[in-house]
């Protein structure tokens, strides 16, 4: 006799209940606490908060903890709290000329104003498993240096001196910067709502096209302006004081690529630019961001549109992990109501086949329902 | 931190619940129009509601009723899942009587019982846009309703019956409304299409991870698409309810062993206990209470 299925309720909570005590994991180590997450995840924190679009380390290690590590699930989890967080202002925006540089190199120069400096990188590492991790062996102090703050030149502010590359772009002195988060997206899109989509798109996903580009797929000619990390003040105009407050450091990845040069009747040749901006330390996503942010920008300089990457709705409709995940991992939602409906009539239509070829209905099948 | 907990009546705040109010008025006022909206990230994914769910955040007063379906049973994991949230941050009335909820919201099926002027029926909308799969580009689809330009929609139908006798849609069933607009009436079964046709109730559509809403105000046109020689038909099933013996009702197909035994019950999980309750017994009952 069949029993309808009861007791979802019960069944929710059981589960639950397992989630959390295979989170927890076993009792007899100690949990890893939130600090340590911040301080020896910290990259996973980047992305976290990078993709969630929500500069707080602890609440973002709290989310990674909280998901077991599912880097995805974590950016979800913070997601759904940012997006409860009321809007207080618009900040200033941030002047990465003057970052406090931890990392900063170049491609297209052996040496420039402020230097290369590699910072925690793991460029040049050899990816060796290190045992000495096993053991918690003490690790040396870093050399350091003293700030001299001064700001650092960015490479494309060298070039622009020459004139030899596109200026910053204008937008129109009424204009709003966008908030995807507050509107709902409609195609075409100005560049400013792009790139926040990008800085919040799918580290994965923008990587595989920013090598599609590298690999023909709407190629850009493209050339490491400069890569650097720091951290930059956020600012905000308060109307009632008449000046820009500082609100606190956040650390930034920025990327400026320098692409192969455009020229026309009205506008001398020159190199073009795809900028990626990230919260935290991610110079991948960055890069792979300046490279989409590019590719995108075919229709401005009247390339022909042929690859994936430069297809914008194609690649911002995507490009959202929170989103594809959701809308993927769906299909595991109950679906019968409308499998029912397409095996009436495929069984219809199976019926018809059999009628016209002449092969009698099998009913061994429905007897065996009886 | 501490404020973590604390959320606004039905989780949204006021001010975004506004903002999805004037979509819904819009979307009332232009029938079958999607509005787009500036959709929430929700504490549930995207595909599992968060349409629907804001629509009812955003309607939603204390002294309503709630119902929560999923494939037109009560207790389907996602709809207990919905239930408890609306629960939790709304504190609301909940029911599984579909005559005494105000509102109902759902996936993939329309409640079997009539419903009558004041009732709300919310939909989870995974695609809104009725042309999706003839037309990826959002940019292309808009201009297409612009235009009323729908010869595309009769092709695939017409292709459907040219290649295989049928037309091969058998849920999401496009729809015209009110002699304007094509729409999606979301992945319910066709043969629950005709509910829709001038329907006492208010219909409001929510697709949260496409941002669109989009609405059915009561005693509207509803028609499905069709050939005047190949008419729009529901489904029928040759057997009635083998729990409560409801005949032209949706049923669902439960396999019952490994050897090709199975029963037919309905999905409307309210409307079956409901029957059953009126003293109605189908085969599979009657057959157990003989045996008793």
């Amino acid at each position: 006799m069949y029993v309808a299925v009861k007791g979802g309720e019960a069944a929710i909570a059981n589960a639950h209940q397992l989630l959390a005590d295979r989170r927890r994991g076993d009792r007899s180590l100690p949990a890893i606490s939130i600090d340590q997450i911040v301080a020896q995840l910290g990259l996973a924190v980047d992305r976290v908060m990078a993709e969630a679009s929500l500069y707080d380390r602890e609440l973002a290690a709290l989310a990674v903890r909280q998901a077991r590590g599912d880097m995805i699930e974590a950016i979800f989890i913070l997601r759904a709290y940012r997006t409860t967080l009321p809007r207080f202002g618009m900040s200033v925006p941030v002047d990465t000329a003057s970052m406090k540089i931890e990392r900063r190199i170049s491609a297209t120069y052996k040496d420039l104003p402020g230097g290369q400096l590699l910072g925690p990188t793991f460029d040049y590492t050899h990816r060796l498993l290190d045992p000495s991790l096993l053991a918690d062996e003490p690790v040396a102090e870093p050399l350091r240096r003293t700030a001299d703050g001064s700001s650092m030149m960015r490479v494309s502010d060298i070039l622009a001196g020459e004139g030899l590359i596109e200026s910053d772009g204008q937008m129109p002195e009424d204009h709003v910067p966008g908030d995807l988060t507050r509107e709902p997206l409609e195609f075409p899109l100005n560049r400013d709502l792009r790139l926040q989509a990008l800085a919040r798109g799918d580290e994965g996903f923008l990587l595989a096209l920013a090598y599609s580009t590298q690999r023909g797929y709407a190629r850009t000619h493209p050339f490491v302006g400069e890569v650097r990390i720091g951290e930059v003040e956020v600012e905000l105009d308060i109307p009632e004081l008449g000046f820009a407050v500082s609100l606190g450091p956040v650390q930034v990845t920025e990327c400026q690529m320098v692409n192969q040069f455009q020229g026309s009747a009205k506008n001398p040749p020159q190199f073009t630019r795809g900028y990626g901006l990230v919260f935290g330390q991610s110079e991948r996503k960055a890069m792979a961001m300046s490279l989409v942010d590019r590719a995108l920008r075919a229709q401005e300089f009247g390339e022909d549109i042929v690859a994936p990457a430069q297809d914008e709705e194609f690649v911002i409709s995507h490009s959202d992990n929170v989103q594809a995940t959701g809308f993927v991992e769906h299909l595991k939602l109950p679906h019968y109501v409308d499998f029912q409906a397409e095996l009436d009539l495929v069984r219809r239509m199976r019926a018809e086949y059999d009628a016209r070829n002449g092969i009698e209905k099998n009913e061994t099948i429905r007897d065996a329902a009886e | 931190m501490t404020d973590l907990a604390t959320y606004n009546f039905a989780y949204l705040d006021e001010q975004t619940k506004r903002m999805i109010r004037r979509a819904i008025l819009k979307a009332i006022s232009i029938p079958g129009y999607q509005v787009p909206f500036a959709s929430r990230e929700m504490p549930m994914p995207y595909g599992w509601g968060t349409g629907g769910v804001q629509v009812t955040a955003s309607i939603l007063g204390p002294k309503d009723v709630l119902k929560v379906i999923d494939q037109g049973a009560d207790d389907t994991t996602n709809a207990v899942s919905i239930r408890a949230f609306f629960q939790k941050v709304a504190n609301v009335a909940v029911t599984t009587k579909t005559r005494d909820a105000t509102i109902i919201q759902t996936r993939h099926r329309i409640p079997e019982e009539t419903l009558t002027a004041g009732q709300t029926l919310v939909y989870q909308v995974p695609i809104p846009e009725p042309l999706r799969f003839l037309e990826p580009r959002e940019t292309e689809t808009r201009k297409m309703h612009a235009l009323e330009e729908y010869g595309l929609m009769h092709v695939k139908l017409y292709e459907d019956i040219a290649r295989n006798g049928h037309i091969a849609t058998t849920y999401a069933y496009p729809v015209k409304v009110e002699g304007r607009y094509v729409m999606d009436p979301s992945p319910t079964p066709k043969f629950d299409n005709p509910k829709m046709h001038m329907s006492e109730a208010l219909q409001l559509f929510g697709a949260g991870r496409e941002k669109r809403i989009y609405a059915v105000p009561p005693h509207t046109d509803v028609v499905s698409l069709d050939f005047e020689d190949h008419p729009f038909e529901i489904q029928h099933f040759d057997k009635p309810c083998a729990l409560c013996g409801a005949e032209h009702v949706y049923l669902d197909e439960v396999v019952l062993d490994d050897k090709g035994g199975r029963m037919f019950v309905c999905s409307d999980t309210d409307h079956c206990e409901d029957r059953r309750e009126h003293g109605h017994a189908g085969e599979m009952l009657a057959r157990q209470e003989a045996a008793e």
